[in-house]
């Protein structure tokens, strides 16, 4: 094989890549081209068959029909070792790194059995030099933060000389500082002549970082193009289908009474590397959004536990619920005062995978709908949830393949439309929603947001925990940070700007952030 | 190369249907082939297996018989496995119900009356239900696995019963056997229809158990939370289903059906306590559980099979000769084949070739 004539081929080439499973088309003859040194974007909503496509250029799935060209031949990659044989490295969404090993260790155990623990320092030094992904070799893994955690799986992956390296969704866990930090290392990895296949869903980055995006829709290519020679509403338009609307706020909002109150709450850390929480006050008033921005894992989830009752608290008074002390109910009579919760993970909390929407409907509502829903002795009366199960189903525009299908069985977005209408659907007082467009297609992400904006303008107090900064400030009132199991005070969203929120994720401490400000 | 087993993307609903079937025929293939090996011909083996005891009226009460505390305890225990409880002790609740339900007929033989029966049934049902409820206790209060506790008190039981028929409530007028005096008439479980054969009050008590279960499982919030919790826990919580009252609830409904299948077993088909007073029903029951997937309603016919095996059983040993741990070998297979159908229909096997090292080797010199 020699340069000159390989070079002149694109690095990989897939024709006609079609996955089928069962009646649903995952992949419908897709053809995507990426040269040598380039960073390409794959775009597109969930559900438009990102993740099948490269888990089949990454050798996990094997694909229905089609051909993947390597440096212009025909290769099949049945595995992710071949994967890798051929040169392709792949980070992941979710990382699988051992929490108690070293960084060093981690990486060790991910390659072959060539490699010794010295030989992983010495070219952990030369990587993290070259890239700029400061790591020290001896640190356990759960002393990290989720943008060292994703440096170690970037490492990994180098150590093997990848010539094409997937990122999937790879800004989901950074501060917008370390988001451009990564990019900066991008490329550098591409200007040295490594391929990358960038998957998002954010236009903002996709047209900071790539010449190309390859965008997907329903399984189907609907357009390459060079993002930066288009607006972020083109793209979008061509993600969803349709233009997307904005969401507006409508009334600028006149805050009332206390609904959800705060104080004082101190936890400590569940699990063996769980996040603890230092004494959190907060305060959300009938017809506003507050917002809670922060780096995933410092203590989002245990927040929402604390606050949903799923965790109690010893002292009622920590949390206060329209006014009554709330700390030591439980979540359904903290249902029964008016407040509603959507926790962050859809299948197996928010809902039971392999149950149907209707039967879904009782989770949350078995308590406050129990007139309307269950009968004498419990008896579960299936025709009136049916039609309540409709009700959501319409209002929140849920599509589904069957008439009362499986909550596995829908996407990610259309689930979660049903999750947040099932507790729209109540009218309640409070909403405490924990990542409400994790995942979540464009379209449906932009329904729950003038979902929640509407809610809190009839006079309800929304509370939204998220990581994305730029949902955070389309729809809230006032933006406070979570970090290390502490919290910020809000920010109103007028004197709020990116680069306060940024600094206040990464742990600048709330009442130093202008002093912070100052030499930039 | 390594074999591994891939989620299929959906299930077949005809071979959902079908599995318990393919399985039973499988096992009676795996069946043929034992009795070949133990040089006995497979079809007469057969024969005497499943054909024979289901020829005359008296031994479809004795049917009846080996059903009843096999339906009785596999429907208890569906709730415990529905709700992820893994109860594997119910032959020791079984047996302590069984005790417990004795202690009227044994300690107060003298105490004659219509109530003494009434008050032994719910005295077994207490019994086995106190006794599911320590593992339920060590299970929350200490985290411990319920497979292990609840197996182990099986033979905590064995051994209190066996204690029990020797000391303190051997029979006085017994010669020296070990087994209590006979129970008197008012203690003795009736039988349904007594012209034709010996099928007692617990085949009624097993199919109404059996009716009220379903009726739980699939129409009340009861049953609702039990599904939850056993599918998803944390969709559970989220309910605001309380993951250790549920503990509780499963295994006490399961001790108290072990129980008394335990006292209809004694006071129906023994009329006093020995040292053995089940062939493992508690055990079988599990394989009855499984077959009948985990419904009610399907655990009744799951529990007529399984009682078939133990008759055939003792057919296959008088007729032609064979061991009745023939029987135990039966009930091992047929389970295993349930587990493997169901296995295969969520999940399909793939043989994976491992990559040589070679492949490796030239990516490092590229």
């Amino acid at each position: 094989m020699t340069a000159d004539v390989s070079s002149s081929r694109p690095l990989v080439e897939l024709k006609g890549i079609s996955k089928r499973y069962g009646d649903l088309l995952a992949n419908d003859q897709i053809d995507l081209v990426i040269d040598r040194s380039e960073i390409h974007a794959l775009l597109g909503e969930n559900g438009a068959g990102k993740s099948t496509l490269v888990k089949i250029l990454y050798g996990v799935i094997e694909p229905s029909a089609g051909e993947i060209l390597w440096e212009g031949k025909p290769v099949t990659i049945s595995s992710p070792v071949e994967a890798r044989a051929l040169g392709i490295g792949m980070v992941f969404q979710h990382f699988s790194l051992f929490d108690e090993l070293t960084v060093a260790e981690n990486i060790a155990v991910a390659l072959s059995s060539d490699w010794s623990l010295a030989r992983v320092r010495a070219r952990l030094g030369d990587i993290s030099r070259a890239y700029g992904l400061a790591l020290e070799p001896d640190r356990a893994v759960w002393t990290l933060s989720a943008g060292e955690r994703q440096r170690i799986e970037i490492v990994r992956c180098l150590l093997q000389n990848p010539r094409l390296l997937i990122l999937d969704e790879p800004t989901s866990v950074l501060t917008p500082q370390e988001a451009e930090h990564l990019f900066v290392t991008l490329d550098k990895l591409a200007a040295d002549g490594c391929s990358i296949l960038y998957i998002s869903h954010k236009l903002e980055e996709v047209r900071r970082l790539c010449r190309q995006a390859t965008i997907l829709r329903g399984g189907r290519v609907v357009g390459t193009l060079d993002p930066r020679a288009k607006s972020a509403r083109e793209i979008a338009a061509l993600m969803v289908g349709t233009e997307v609307g904005e969401v507006r706020s409508g009334l600028p909002h006149q805050p009332r009474g206390e609904m959800l109150e705060v104080r004082d709450l101190s936890m400590p850390a569940g699990g063996l590397h769980g996040q603890p929480l230092h004494s959190i006050n907060l305060s959300a008033r009938a017809g506003e959004v507050i917002g809670i921005a922060g780096v995933a894992g410092n203590g989002q989830g245990e927040f929402f536990e604390a606050v949903s009752g799923e965790v109690q608290q010893a002292d009622a008074g920590c949390v206060r619920i329209r006014g009554k002390d709330a700390g030591r109910m439980s979540i359904t009579g903290r249902r029964l005062l008016g407040a509603a919760f959507v926790p962050e993970e859809r299948l197996g909390h928010g809902a039971a995978p392999r149950m149907t929407l209707s039967e879904n409907m009782l989770l949350s509502r078995h308590a406050t709908d129990r007139k309307a829903f269950l009968g004498a002795a419990g008896v579960v009366r299936e025709r009136a949830i049916a039609m309540a199960s409709q009700r959501v189903i319409e209002a929140m525009d849920v599509r589904k393949s069957a008439p009362d299908p499986e909550a596995a069985s829908l996407s990610g977005g259309n689930l979660q439309k049903f999750i947040v209408g099932r507790e729209l659907d109540r009218r309640p007082a409070v909403m405490v929603i924990n990542q409400p467009t994790w995942g979540v297609d464009a379209g449906a992400a932009a329904r729950i947001r003038q979902a929640l904006i509407e809610l809190a303008r009839s006079g309800s107090a929304v509370l939204v925990i998220s990581q994305d900064l730029d949902e955070l400030f389309e729809i809230s009132d006032a933006i406070a940070v979570m970090h290390n199991g502490m919290l910020s005070r809000p920010i109103p969203i007028g004197e709020a700007t990116l680069e306060k929120i940024g600094l206040l994720m990464g742990g600048a401490e709330p009442g130093h952030v202008e002093h912070a400000e100052e030499p930039a | 190369m390594r074999i591994e087993l891939v989620k299929r993307p959906q299930r077949s609903a005809l071979f959902s249907a079908l599995s318990p079937f393919i399985a039973l025929a499988l096992t009676l293939v795996a069946g043929a082939i034992m009795f070949s090996l133990l040089g006995k011909s497979p079809l007469d083996a057969l024969y005497y297996y499943f054909i024979d005891p289901l020829r005359e009226v008296w031994s479809l009460h004795e049917l009846a018989v080996k059903a009843a505390p096999l339906i009785l305890i596999a429907v208890g225990l569906s709730v415990c496995f529905l709700s992820n409880n893994w109860n594997i002790g119910a032959e020791g609740q079984f047996i302590m119900g069984a005790i417990a339900g004795s202690i009227l007929p044994v300690m107060y033989p003298d105490f004659q009356s219509w109530i003494v029966l009434p008050l032994m049934m719910i005295m077994g049902m207490v019994g086995g239900a106190a006794y599911a409820a320590v593992p339920a206790f060590l299970k929350t209060r200490f985290n411990t696995n319920e497979i292990l506790t609840s197996l182990m008190l099986v033979y905590v039981a064995q051994l209190f019963l066996d204690w029990m028929v020797r000391g303190p409530w051997r029979n006085p007028q017994g010669m020296n056997f070990p087994e209590t005096r006979n129970f008197h008439d008012y203690a003795v479980l009736p039988e349904i229809w007594s012209a034709s054969g010996r099928a007692h009050w617990g085949f009624i008590f097993a199919l109404v158990a059996a009716v009220l279960v379903w009726f739980m499982l699939s129409k009340t919030l009861r049953g609702y939370e039990v599904k939850v919790l056993g599918q998803s826990p944390r969709a559970g919580r989220f309910a605001g289903f309380s993951s250790s009252k549920m503990v509780f609830f499963a295994f006490i409904v399961s001790g108290a059906l072990a129980g008394l299948a335990g006292i209809s077993e004694v006071s129906g088909a023994i009329g006093q306590l020995r040292p053995t007073i089940s062939p493992g029903y508690g055990f079988t029951a599990i394989i009855v559980a499984f077959l009948g997937r985990l419904n009610p309603l399907g655990i009744v016919a799951a529990g007529l099979v399984l009682a078939l095996s133990y008759l055939g059983g003792e057919a296959a040993q008088i007729s032609i000769g064979v061991s009745d741990k023939v029987a135990r070998a039966f009930q091992g297979l047929l389970l295993f084949f349930v587990l493997g159908a169901d296995t295969l229909i969520h999940y399909r096997i793939r043989f994976v070739a491992t990559v040589s090292r070679k492949a490796e080797v030239s990516h490092g010199n590229a």
